[in-house]
């Protein structure tokens, strides 16, 4: 789950989750697919619907299938499946950019493709390193450092690289 | 144990200062099937005996995680011993989330110890039927301990608790003095060998028993049939001439060795007068 906002919320609403998935293991035997998580996150947000959490939320994870998902979330709890999503400052700065890379064209025209978007994994991760890297040359607060967790079948690593400074 | 005037209520006491209802429920951990820890200075071991109540069924799980860095062996009525394991769990996760650290599992049984005990005072409730064999690692090492359904809770080098116990315990007696330097393979056969002396003459497989470790750099896990069956597998060849090796090296000491391992054992049964629970 990747959050932006303030950050004591978001220390706090990761702690609670880490600690619902724990019980779920404990009750379930196996781990908690995506979907799955989604939903929770989305309820743990709409609890506090009137003392929200001051967190913007992406999660993503492999479903039961094992295929990746993404989910956008917004402060209290509202989330939909989609095939890529920007939080936080500097997502106005983003979404217009992956959306000229990843959303297929009018969809009038042409067959409306799926929600996932069509990238190799590598391909991936060099678009989200140039996308950071574009929005901390125009957003003040987007900059300093970028950590990038890749999800698969085989699991879970992260990459870092070093944004501008100022 | 005789049925008698004293017995009906958990807040009764009887002339001899002994509440039966709690010695009743410590017999039911007897009645219950083995389970067996024991540990050393990085790790400790938990097994237990799988009886299913008839070729159709399955059989039930008496080994419980707790947390990465404690797990719970239990004997007894196992529904009870399901409730407790809840309990366990959510009072990690409670510590953990307040104090970003595990919790020391010294701190977890007093815990239990105290729930248990209020089920010895309150005329409504009754007390729980499991015996908790509690194997954990923290900053002080790692510990074992044996919970009681009266509130008493002992730390152990090695224990067995559940029906033909005394025979793993006899064998962990003989042998106890190596635990704290063993390395955790040879911890897990010497869990092994002790199942297999409450089997007494069943032969061993690794469907009738089952083994958890914890350790140190080792959260703790069941380990599965297959590396089971092997470890079996390994001594069961070399078990003829094991026997010779096992002579009583604590034969002199025996009293004294055994100050940490059985003193509850003969207690409840055979003899009327003494009550089990001034340990």
């Amino acid at each position: 789950m990747a959050s932006s906002g303030f950050q004591a919320d978001v220390k706090a609403l990761q702690k609670h989750l880490a600690a619902r998935h724990l019980i779920y293991q404990h009750q379930h035997n196996k781990q908690m697919s995506c979907p799955a998580m989604a939903q929770l996150l989305s309820n743990t947000l709409y609890y506090k619907r009137f003392f929200p959490y001051y967190s913007f939320n992406v999660l993503g994870g492999l479903d039961n299938e094992g295929k990746g998902c993404v989910f956008t979330y917004d402060a209290v709890g509202s989330y939909e499946k989609v095939g890529y999503s920007s939080q936080g400052s500097g997502s106005t700065l983003i979404m217009p950019f992956l959306d000229n890379q990843l959303k297929s064209p009018s969809p009038l025209l042409l067959p409306a493709r799926d929600a996932v978007t069509p990238l190799a994994e590598a391909e991936a991760i060099d678009l989200v390193k140039t996308v950071f890297a574009s929005a901390s040359e125009r957003d003040i607060y987007t900059g300093d450092k970028l950590e990038i967790v890749v999800i698969n079948a085989d699991g879970i690593r992260r990459e870092y690289m070093d944004l501008r400074k100022d | 144990m005789f049925r008698n005037q004293y017995d009906t209520d958990v807040t009764t006491w009887s002339p001899a200062g002994r509440l039966f209802q709690v010695e009743y429920a410590m017999e039911a951990v007897k009645q219950g099937s083995a389970a067996i820890g024991l540990r050393s200075k990085t790790h400790v071991v938990l097994g237990c005996v799988n009886k299913a109540n008839s070729e159709l069924s399955s059989h039930q799980k008496k080994i419980f995680e707790v947390d990465d860095h404690i797990g719970v062996a239990i004997a007894g009525l196992t529904a009870d011993g399901r409730v407790l394991s809840r309990y366990m769990r959510n009072e990690c996760i409670n510590y953990s989330f307040t104090y970003e650290s595990p919790l020391p599992v010294g701190r977890l049984v007093v815990q239990l110890a105290d729930k248990a005990q209020v089920c010895t005072q309150r005329s409504w409730k009754r007390p729980y039927g499991v015996g908790l064999l509690v194997a954990g690692l923290d900053e002080s090492g790692a510990h074992l301990y044996y919970n009681c359904p009266s509130g008493n809770y002992f730390e152990y080098q090695a224990f067995a608790i559940g029906s033909r116990s005394q025979a793993a315990k006899t064998y962990l007696e003989r042998r106890f003095e190596n635990f704290t330097d063993s390395s955790r393979d040879d911890l897990v056969k010497d869990a092994i060998m002790a199942i297999r002396e409450t089997l007494q003459g069943e032969t061993l497989k690794s469907s009738i028993c089952t083994i958890a470790v914890v350790g140190a750099g080792e959260p703790f896990h069941v380990l599965d049939q297959g590396t089971v069956q092997q470890i079996i597998d390994t001594f069961e060849t070399a078990a003829e001439q094991e026997d010779p090796a096992t002579e009583p090296d604590a034969a002199t000491g025996q009293e004294a060795a055994a100050e940490q391992g059985t003193a509850a054992d003969h207690g409840g049964s055979t003899d009327e007068g003494a009550a089990p629970m001034d340990i």
